[in-house]
């Protein structure tokens, strides 16, 4: 239907004159001052919510005083590297990066494989009903609140009344308190971390498998090949671009620890292993309003975070010829 | 090794490993159990919570359940029900997840059209912009500063506005529109059809299984969104479910529970503090569970970002 008047607008002379005339910028601003129109509240959005509290991190360079307002961001009196080296000479430093590290590090290398040995198997499942049910089943606990999950942690881990105890009594053991133990933390963490995403981080992998055109199972079955070949031939190789590069972007995360789930669940005799530096920030800045000094230590972060997701977007263009860039 | 043999299958799948031979019977078992811990480890909590939460107060108390319910009794349900702190949370989670989704999905797609158009001659520079945001943030102190600086503190605003626009949803929007062929906008632009028509009538019809998908990561993220109450929501009456849940869940003394409950101190006392808590985590997954199933269809297409293409 639109190509019935495509003759129509053709025939505008005026028009075609007056754009000879135009420069540039005034063709682009005829062309697109609606786009620009449209795009307005979001760039006005991005920087006040964004850009306005990248500036907003001078106050780690100053002695900030709270209270006055916006513009308190950029007038208290500037102290260089202050809150910095207090960061680094105090004893938590090494301790959140350690902490803040290994359980990203831990979460990577435990929670990767899940996924996609479970889209592995899941894909071999001929029925499709029961095949999709599994899929619902089990990327159900991704979407579950941070809240919820980790009340249900607590509850089942609980050393009196939680399920995770009863069953070692049961078996004869001796309850054991998970949560006021440091050592237990990570552990927790990981696993919990893992069970909740491992359904929901396979879609994509049992995507790729299926993408994978039915007669190429057919030829290798029909030349008598068993299934774990075809597996290991077909199957790992026709997802291997798609692993490498979830893998890759995966690892942009090795320094960013969600703050909710530590948040909940760790307590003060647990912080030698469970305190990360966003709970640290949190802490420090809006409970203990050290301003200055937890808005350094989130720089620290997010200058760390920024150089690894560079290094892994680059490793990424370099291997796999697609980056996020 | 033979042993594997006595599985229970349906007919045909049946028929099918028997022809098999022995290698791909025992691949063919491993697999079935692995997909059913699988399933199993993600279902079992849930309903454990469930069974806990309608069973019977002194089966709960001397730990009898297992699976299934031991009794009925739908009295902690009934008091939790009961507790005004939990309809005022649940409503304004309500509130917070209509008013945000709707916003959300909104400013998602004014970002993403744009960005989508190929002759847009600021594209390259505001891609930038906003992926940029994506890799480096102001960090939560200063966020924190601004947002409560725009007098947001305790406000309802707060739910919304700081939480506006993700740069990952509008980046998989914005690949649903580029891969709408080109040649419909230029007949519609043609025609005589404004940006806004063509994003009203093409776009977004067009990228309707992103956008069902988008709105429900978005739908979620709001109904779970519990660190913007945590810092910006002080009063009570303006919470959501996420921090009332906290409050039951995850401080251990009845003394809290019973404190949000006001009046209804000593039924609470009675009760069982952990079933009053397991009926909580129903009420707060049931809405999630009735919606994920139906956009399962579409989910691939919003989990693919620019990524798998490749």
């Amino acid at each position: 239907m639109f190509k019935s008047t495509a003759l129509a607008r053709d025939a505008s002379p005026a028009g075609s004159i007056s754009q000879k005339r135009m420069s540039p910028l005034q063709k682009a601003w005829n062309r697109d001052k609606y786009l620009l129109l449209m795009i307005l509240p979001v760039v006005i959005w991005y920087l006040i919510f964004c850009y306005l509290p990248m500036a907003g991190l001078y106050m780690s360079f100053t002695d900030f005083v709270p209270g006055k307002g916006l513009m308190g961001l950029f007038q208290g009196k500037f102290v260089g590297l202050k809150w910095f080296q207090k960061f680094f000479e105090s004893p938590y430093a090494f301790r959140l990066v350690r902490n803040t590290f290994l359980m990203a590090f831990y979460s990577l290398i435990f929670g990767f494989p899940i996924p996609i040995i479970f889209a592995l198997c899941i894909t071999q499942i001929r029925s499709k009903p029961l095949r999709q049910a599994g899929q619902v089943l089990t990327y159900l606990p991704y979407f579950i609140s941070t809240v919820v999950v980790c009340g249900m942690i607590n509850n089942f881990l609980s050393p009196s009344t939680g399920i995770i105890n009863q069953m070692i009594e049961f078996f004869g053991g001796t309850p054991i308190n998970f949560l006021g133990l440091p050592e237990w933390f990570r552990t927790i963490y990981v696993v919990s971390g893992s069970w909740q995403t491992f359904g929901f981080n396979s879609i994509i992998f049992v995507a790729a498998i299926m993408a994978i055109p039915q007669d190429l199972y057919e030829a290798m079955r029909v030349d008598g090949a068993s299934k774990r070949t075809i597996i290991w031939h077909l199957v790992l190789p026709s997802i291997k671009p798609t692993v490498v590069l979830l893998l890759i972007m995966a690892c942009g995360n090795l320094m960013s620890v969600g703050f909710e789930k530590v948040f909940l669940l760790y307590s003060p005799g647990v912080y030698e292993t469970a305190d990360v530096i966003s709970t640290y920030v949190y802490r420090q800045g809006i409970e203990s309003s050290n301003y200055s000094y937890a808005a350094a230590v989130g720089l620290f972060n997010s200058l760390v975070t920024f150089a690894i997701v560079f290094l892994a977007n680059r490793t990424s263009r370099k291997l796999t010829d697609t980056s996020v860039w | 090794m033979s042993k594997p043999v006595a599985t229970t299958a349906h007919k045909n799948p049946m028929r099918e490993f028997i022809q098999e031979d022995l290698g791909d019977k025992i691949f063919d078992i491993i697999i079935w159990i692995i997909v059913f811990l699988a399933i199993v480890v993600c279902v079992y909590p849930f309903l454990y919570v469930l069974s806990v939460s309608i069973s019977d107060g002194a089966a709960v108390n001397r730990g009898d359940i297992w699976l299934l319910p031991v009794g009925f009794d739908l009295s902690a349900l009934k008091m939790v029900l009961g507790y005004d702190d939990l309809w005022t949370s649940y409503i304004n989670t309500v509130i917070y997840t209509v008013m945000g989704t709707v916003c959300n999905v909104l400013f998602s797609i004014l970002a993403a059209y744009p960005l989508s158009r190929r002759q847009f001659f600021l594209r390259k520079k505001l891609n930038f912009f906003l992926a940029f945001t994506m890799y480096f943030s102001g960090g939560l102190i200063p966020t924190y500063m601004v947002v409560t600086g725009l007098g947001l503190y305790n406000s309802r605003l707060a739910m919304v506005l700081p939480v506006l626009i993700s740069a990952y949803n509008v980046m998989i929007l914005r690949s649903a529109f580029e891969a709408i062929p080109e040649e419909l906008f230029e007949n519609a632009n043609l025609e005589g059809a404004n940006d806004f028509i063509m994003m009203a009538r093409i776009a977004v019809p067009l990228a309707k299984p992103t956008l069902a998908v988008l709105s429900l990561y978005y739908a979620v993220a709001r109904y779970n969104d519990f660190f913007s109450a945590l810092l910006y929501l002080g009063k009570t009456n303006l919470q959501p479910l996420t921090l009332f849940l906290r409050k039951v869940l995850l401080s251990s003394s009845p003394e809290i529970l019973q404190s949000a409950g006001g009046m209804l101190a000593a039924d609470a006392a009675a009760q069982s503090t952990l079933q009053i808590q397991y009926v909580c985590i129903v009420l707060a997954v049931i809405p999630i569970m009735c919606v994920c199933p139906f956009v399962q269809k579409y989910l691939v297409k919003g989990t693919m970002l620019g990524a798998v293409k490749g």
